[in-house]
């Protein structure tokens, strides 16, 4: 049996005060992906290469890295897909802290969830009976289109915005607080929005469409934020 | 560190829009100082006038046109987009946009020379 | 304070709208057979409605110029603070100032 051919693969490695690429010959196999890439190189090359997974089937995004500029879910990244001319390169996500290689540090992500008020705030109790939402109603059609969101920051580390402006709380901070405006179940609307008409709020989006144009989920946080836009802007003008 | 590989039809609108505007912003100091001249020394606005009838700056108007129609178009599609449920046919009023842009300049153009 | 630039720009740029078009519509007709500040001056001078319409282009591009390139500074070269919003009212009261001083240049009768 002939050797499998080889590809070459740039792994950034390093941590929070800089690194640099390291180049591995990776064997090529049939239906690989990144993420099996990675592991070989971890197994088979170089023991100190730290990088996350947790599912390997495309539901958890824990396995989230920039291929070839790109960020996807290595996963469900097939090598076939995104091989060019024998080469990959495989860094963290943009726009977050690196922890170490390949693990970058999620904070910032979900701190930022917290700011845009994206906690929940309910209005009954157990003892009262299920709240009756019916799925039709253009709120509930706005809330079921955002809410599949996994938290895997590919939008956050596709975004511009968020690159040019550390405050801006982020394409999924702001959907997810766009499914609470819409969230008949949610008691807290007007707090919702003031934490989103804030410095980094939703005005500071400039709708450049990396976030939908990346996410594996097919969301769209871009119309997301232009309903948040409308919502703040409604309450402005009609003095509140 | 690794760059992002960009290149999707609204991404482009959103960076002529930014692009458009901020040269359009260091051009117009310059437009009102050379219209200023019209009261006090417009024998001045004239020779600036006829300094103008020269190909290369005919070719610079069209590109400020240009620039103001593609701003223009950018603006529009973020206000329809802000303003209006967004429907996914967006990506055909972008490139539709840079088209209109392209057509009136050039109507400037034809007209200019 | 957020909001209110965010509703500054659209506004301003809803009111430019139908200002820009007439402008580049000024423009291609003007621009037949050559430019002279003669024909442009015989077109303005005295008159109130170009005033009016010049007039208010220059409010709005003075408000919409200074907050876009306000946006530019922030996000492109990292400006923030007062640096950053000392820049832009001085970039708006600039344009307003040359820019009404340019319509007057070209509506006054001498």
């Amino acid at each position: 049996m002939s050797a499998p051919d080889s590809m070459q693969v740039s792994v950034w490695r390093g941590g929070p005060d800089g690194g640099r690429f390291q180049s591995f010959d990776v064997p090529r196999y049939e239906s690989q992906t990144v993420l099996d890439v990675v592991a070989w190189i971890q197994q088979e090359a170089d023991p100190t290469l730290s990088y996350r997974f947790a599912c390997r089937v495309g539901m958890c995004g824990s396995c989230a890295m920039m291929v070839n500029g790109v960020p996807r879910w290595t996963c469900r990244t097939h090598v076939q897909k995104v091989l060019d001319a024998d080469r990959i390169e495989i860094a963290p996500l943009r726009n977050l802290p690196i922890i170490k290689d390949l693990a970058a540090n999620m904070d910032p992500f979900f701190e930022k969830w917290v700011q845009a008020g994206g906690v929940f705030e309910g209005t009954e109790t157990r003892a009262d009976s299920y709240a009756p939402i019916v799925h039709e109603d253009a709120d509930r059609a706005n809330a079921d289109a955002g809410i599949e969101c996994i938290n895997c920051s590919v939008c956050y580390a596709a975004c511009d915005t968020v690159a040019g402006n550390p405050e801006f709380l982020g394409p999924a901070a702001l959907n997810r607080a766009w499914t609470l405006v819409n969230d008949a179940k949610d008691a807290s609307r007007d707090r919702v929005l003031d934490a989103v008409s804030g410095k980094g709020g939703c005005h500071a989006c400039h709708s450049m469409g990396n976030c939908q144009q990346y996410c594996p989920n097919g969301l769209n946080p871009l119309t997301a934020i232009a309903g948040l836009k409308r919502a703040t802007a409604r309450r402005a003008l009609r003095g509140r | 560190m690794s760059h992002l590989r960009r290149g999707h039809p609204l991404w482009y609108a959103h960076i002529l829009h930014r692009v458009s505007g901020l040269l359009l912003a260091l051009f117009l100091p310059v437009h009102f100082w050379v219209l200023s001249h019209a009261l006090t020394a417009p024998q001045d606005l004239d020779a600036f006038l006829s300094f103008t009838d020269h190909t290369p700056v005919k070719i610079a108007e069209w590109g400020l046109v240009f620039l103001l129609s593609v701003h223009f178009f950018g603006g529009m599609r973020l206000l329809v987009l802000e303003l209006t449920p967004w429907q996914p046919w967006q990506k055909g009023w972008a490139a539709a946009a840079v088209a209109c842009s392209f057509f009136l300049s050039t109507t400037f153009l034809l007209q200019a020379i | 304070m957020e909001m209110r630039l965010y509703l500054l720009q659209r506004i301003s740029a809803i009111v430019m709208a139908p200002l820009v078009l007439g402008h580049i519509a000024v423009m291609i007709y003007a621009v037949q057979d050559g430019l002279t500040a003669e024909e442009i001056l015989g077109r303005t001078q005295g008159s109130i409605l170009w005033a009016l319409f010049y007039g208010t282009f220059v409010v709005a591009v003075a408000v919409h110029a200074a907050i876009g390139l306000r946006t530019i500074l922030h996000e492109w070269f990292g400006v923030g603070g007062v640096a950053l919003n000392g820049f832009a009212g001085a970039t708006c009261f600039g344009l307003l100032a040359m820019g009404l001083n340019a319509v007057a240049a070209v509506t006054v009768t001498p």
